[in-house]
C-alpha cells in the first residue's frame, strides 16, 4: 500500500503561515491504514494547529474533513461543499490525493501535510518496509520473490556487490540496518532449488518502462463506459 | 507566558480516570475525609485505554492548564493493556506539546489500585501544583480578564 | 604475439599474457582542478608499476574524473587503469567515456558497481545505477568484440580495451563468491583485482574454489594488498570498512611497535611477507597495491619483494 509520513510540524506551520483559515483534509484509504493521514489523524493536526494559533495569541479557523478516497473524484464530490467554505487546504493523503483535488478544486491552495514516501509492506504492526518501486517491469519470478530493483540500494540485476556483509547491506539508513537483497535472493533461490538462476546473466533493466521514460498512462480499453 | 507568576491562578485540571481503579481511590480518598485540591475535574472512562490522543489535545485545546490520566497499576488493568496503551499516547502528545509551544510537563499518566485513596489525593495535589508553577496553558484564551 | 592477438595491446595485458608476475599500484586524483598532482603521483611510480588505477570518484568523494587523470598518467610515462562505476554515468555515459578514453590512448578499464552515494560528500545525489557492473563489463566487450553499442547499432571504430573487474573473496555469500567471479569472467573480464588481503588462509581457499572450476586459466588474477601504515589503520580497517577482514593477528603485530616509523616499517615488512607469500598461490597472476595517500611506500615494497626490475615490453 501507499504510505506516508507526516510532516514535521514546523514545515505545516511555515506552509499555513499567512492563512488563517485552513480545512485539514484526510484519506480513510491507504493513509489511514498507515496510521498518518485519515479522518484521526486530521482530527489531531487541526486541533495541533488550533492550540498553536491560540498560543501564540492568533484567531484562526481550522477545521477537519476526510474522504473516503481523495483520488477519486466521486469521493471528492462528497466533501466539496465543506472545501469549498476554505481558501486553503491541508491534504493529509498521498500525492496522489493531493493532486486529485488540487485539480478538482482549482485554483484554490492545497497544500501537502504529509511526505508520500513508500509503497510499502506491514511487516508487524506499524511498521512497513519499502517493497516495489512500481518499475513497470517486474521479474521477481526470478529472483525468488525478492525485488532487487528497489530492495538493493543500488538496484543490481547481478547481485550482490562487494559491500555484502552478514546479510547485510553496506548502506544504512541512519542507524537502521537493511538486508542485502542478493543474500535474500540467494538463500530464496536455494531453498526453492533453483540457484542455477543466479549463474544466468540478467540484461540491463528498461528503465523506459518505468517512471524514467515519462508519466505513465493506463487504459482498459474493455472496461471504458459504452 | 507572565514574567512574574500570577499568584491569583488557579490551574483548571482535567483527569481521565479509570473506572476499576483511580476512579475507586477517588472515592475511597472521598471516605478517608482525605484533603486535596478542587482544581481537578474528573472524566470516568472505563478504562485509560479508551483515552485517545485527541481527547487530550482537546482538553488543552479548551483551555485546561493540565491533563493526568490515572488508570490501574500496569500489569492488573482490568482490560489487561488499556493502561499500556493509555502511556503511549501520553507520552506521544508529550511530544507533539513543545511543537505548539506548550510545556510537556502539563500532560502526564499515573497509576495506582483503587486501594490507594492516599495516592490519588497525592497525585492531585502534587500534580496541581506542578501546574501552577508552570502557569496559565498559552494556549488558553484570555478574553477581557474572562476565562474562556 | 602480434598486435592483433591482443585485445588491447596494454602494457598490463602483455605482461600477463607473457605470464609474468604483474604489479600494478593505485591513485587516487585530487579533489581540485590542480592537473600537476596526479602527475607527481604518477612520477613516484615510474618503474615500479605496470600499470596503475586511478580511481573513479571513490567512497563516493568527487575527485577529478578517472579518464582525464589516467590521461594524465600516460602523459607522464606511466600506464592507466581507468576506472568506471555504476553509480554515476548512465549507459549513454558510460559508452561515450570509453570512446573517449580510447581516442585519448587509455587501454585498461576496470568495471565496479562503487560505493552507495551515502557513505560520501554528496549523499543527497541521485544514484545512477542503470547498470551493474557484470553488465557494464558485457557491454564493454560487445564494444570491443562486436563492434556494436548496447543497443545493437555498429560502430566502425572500436576501442580496445583490456578489460578488469573487481572481486571481494571476504564479502557474502562466501559460498557464492567464486560463482560470482564466473559470472563476471563470462561476461568478458580480462583480468581482475581483488579487495585488500589480510587473511590470507581465507584467500587461499577461496583461491581453491577459483581454481576448482578453471577460472584462473579464464582471467588473470591480481591479489590485492594493502600495506598498513599503523595499528589504528588495521584497527579501523577492521572495524570499520565494510567487507574487510583483518584477522586480530595482524592488528596485533602492528600494535605490537611503537608508534610512527617503527609501526610504518612493520606494515611495509608485512606487506612484503604477503606479497611473496601470495606470488606462490597457484592462479595469483599478480599484485595489486593499493598504497592509500602512502605511495612513495611502494616503491621500497616493490623492491623488496624482488619485483624490480619492472619488464619494459614492445
Amino acid at each position: 500500500m501507499i504510505t506516508a509520513e507526516r510532516k514535521p510540524f514546523e514545515e505545516i506551520l511555515a506552509l499555513v503561515e499567512g492563512h488563517d483559515k485552513v480545512l485539514v483534509a484526510g484519506c480513510d484509504t491507504c493513509v489511514a491504514v498507515c496510521l498518518t493521514g485519515g479522518e484521526k489523524e486530521a482530527e489531531i493536526l487541526a486541533s495541533e494547529l488550533r492550540i498553536k494559533a491560540q498560543a501564540d495569541g492568533r484567531t484562526v479557523q481550522v477545521e477537519h474533513t476526510a474522504a473516503i478516497r481523495q483520488c477519486e473524484w466521486e469521493y471528492l464530490d462528497a466533501i466539496a461543499d465543506k472545501v469549498n467554505e476554505y481558501p486553503v487546504v491541508l491534504s493529509m493523503a498521498c500525492g496522489i490525493g493531493i493532486q486529485s483535488m488540487a485539480e478538482k478544486f482549482a485554483p484554490k491552495l492545497v497544500l501537502p501535510a504529509v511526505n508520500t514516501n513508500m509503497l510499502g509492506m506491514p511487516q508487524e504492526h506499524a511498521v512497513w518496509l519499502e517493497r516495489c518501486v512500481a518499475c513497470g517491469d517486474c521479474r521477481i519470478g526470478l529472483t525468488g520473490g525478492i525485488c532487487p530493483v528497489v530492495r538493493c540500494s543500488k538496484s543490481l540485476m547481478n547481485g550482490p556487490c562487494g559491500g555484502s556483509h552478514d546479510g547485510l547491506c553496506e548502506v544504512k539508513r541512519g542507524d537502521e540496518e537493511i538486508e542485502c537483497a542478493w543474500a535474500l535472493i540467494h538463500d530464496r533461490l536455494k531453498e526453492q532449488g533453483r540457484e542455477e538462476l543466479l549463474l544466468e546473466i540478467r540484461p540491463p533493466k528498461d528503465w523506459s518502462l518505468s517512471s524514467s521514460g515519462g508519466p505513465r498512462k493506463m487504459v482498459k480499453e474493455e472496461a471504458k463506459p459504452v | 507566558m507572565a514574567d512574574a507568576p500570577d499568584p491569583t491562578f488557579e490551574p483548571e485540571i482535567i483527569v481521565f480516570a479509570c473506572h476499576y481503579c483511580a476512579y475507586a481511590a477517588a472515592d475511597l480518598a472521598g471516605s478517608m475525609r482525605l484533603q486535596y485540591p478542587t482544581n481537578i475535574r474528573m472524566v470516568k472512562l472505563p478504562c485509560t485505554g479508551k483515552l485517545e490522543v485527541i481527547h487530550l489535545l482537546r482538553a488543552l485545546e479548551a483551555g485546561a492548564d493540565g491533563v493526568y490520566a490515572a488508570g490501574c497499576m500496569e500489569g492488573e488493568c482490568h482490560y489487561l493493556k488499556g493502561n499500556l496503551w493509555a502511556r503511549k499516547r501520553v507520552d506521544y502528545v508529550k511530544q507533539l506539546l513543545p511543537e505548539m509551544g506548550l510545556e510537556p510537563e502539563r500532560v502526564e499518566m499515573y497509576n495506582m489500585s483503587s486501594a490507594m485513596g492516599p495516592r490519588f489525593a497525592e497525585v492531585a495535589t502534587e500534580f496541581t501544583e506542578r501546574i501552577r508553577a508552570l502557569g496559565p496553558n498559552p494556549a488558553r484564551r484570555v478574553k477581557e480578564g474572562i476565562r474562556t | 604475439m602480434s598486435a592483433t592477438e591482443y585485445k588491447a595491446g596494454s602494457n598490463l595485458e602483455k605482461i600477463l599474457s607473457a605470464g609474468t608476475f604483474a604489479v600494478t599500484g593505485e591513485c587516487g586524483p585530487p579533489k581540485s582542478a590542480d592537473g600537476s598532482i596526479i602527475a607527481e603521483k604518477a612520477k613516484l611510480l615510474k618503474g615500479y608499476v605496470d600499470a596503475v588505477n586511478i580511481t573513479d570518484n571513490q567512497t563516493a568523494v568527487v575527485r577529478v574524473c578517472s579518464m582525464a587523470s589516467g590521461y594524465a598518467v600516460q602523459q607522464n610515462g606511466v600506464e592507466a587503469i581507468m576506472q568506471m562505476t555504476c553509480r554515476d554515468r548512465n549507459r549513454l555515459a558510460m559508452q561515450a567515456d570509453i570512446l573517449g578514453a580510447a581516442t585519448l590512448g587509455i587501454k585498461n578499464i576496470l568495471c565496479l558497481t562503487g560505493d552507495h552515494m551515502s557513505f560520501g560528500n554528496h549523499p543527497q545525489a541521485r544514484g545512477v545505477h542503470d547498470l551493474d557492473a557484470i553488465n557494464l563489463i558485457r557491454m564493454y566487450k560487445d564494444m570491443r568484440d562486436e563492434k556494436k553499442f548496447q543497443c545493437g547499432e555498429e560502430m566502425t571504430v572500436e576501442p580496445r580495451l583490456f578489460i578488469g573487474c573487481a572481486e571481494n573473496p571476504f564479502a557474502d555469500p562466501f559460498e557464492f563468491r567464486a560463482l560470482r567471479l564466473k559470472k563476471k569472467v563470462e561476461a568478458g573480464a580480462d583480468f581482475m583485482q581483488t579487495q585488500c588481503i589480510f587473511n590470507v588462509p581465507k584467500f587461499k581457499q577461496w583461491m581453491a574454489e577459483v581454481r576448482a572450476i578453471g577460472l584462473h586459466k579464464e582471467v588473470k588474477i591480481l591479489a590485492g594488498i594493502t600495506p598498513l601504515k599503523g595499528a589504528g589503520m588495521a584497527n579501523y580497517m577492521k572495524k570499520f570498512v565494510p567487507g574487510m577482514d583483518v584477522p586480530d593477528e595482524i592488528v596485533e603485530r602492528m600494535a605490537a611497535k611503537e608508534k610512527g616509523e617503527p609501526q610504518q616499517a612493520e606494515g611495509k615488512k608485512l606487506a612484503v611477507e604477503m606479497i611473496k607469500e601470495l606470488a606462490e598461490v597457484e592462479g595469483v597472476a599478480g599484485v595489486h597495491i593499493m598504497a592509500v595517500e602512502w605511495e612513495p611506500a611502494v616503491p621500497e615494497i616493490v623492491e623488496a619483494a624482488g619485483l624490480l626490475p619492472r619488464p619494459v615490453v614492445a
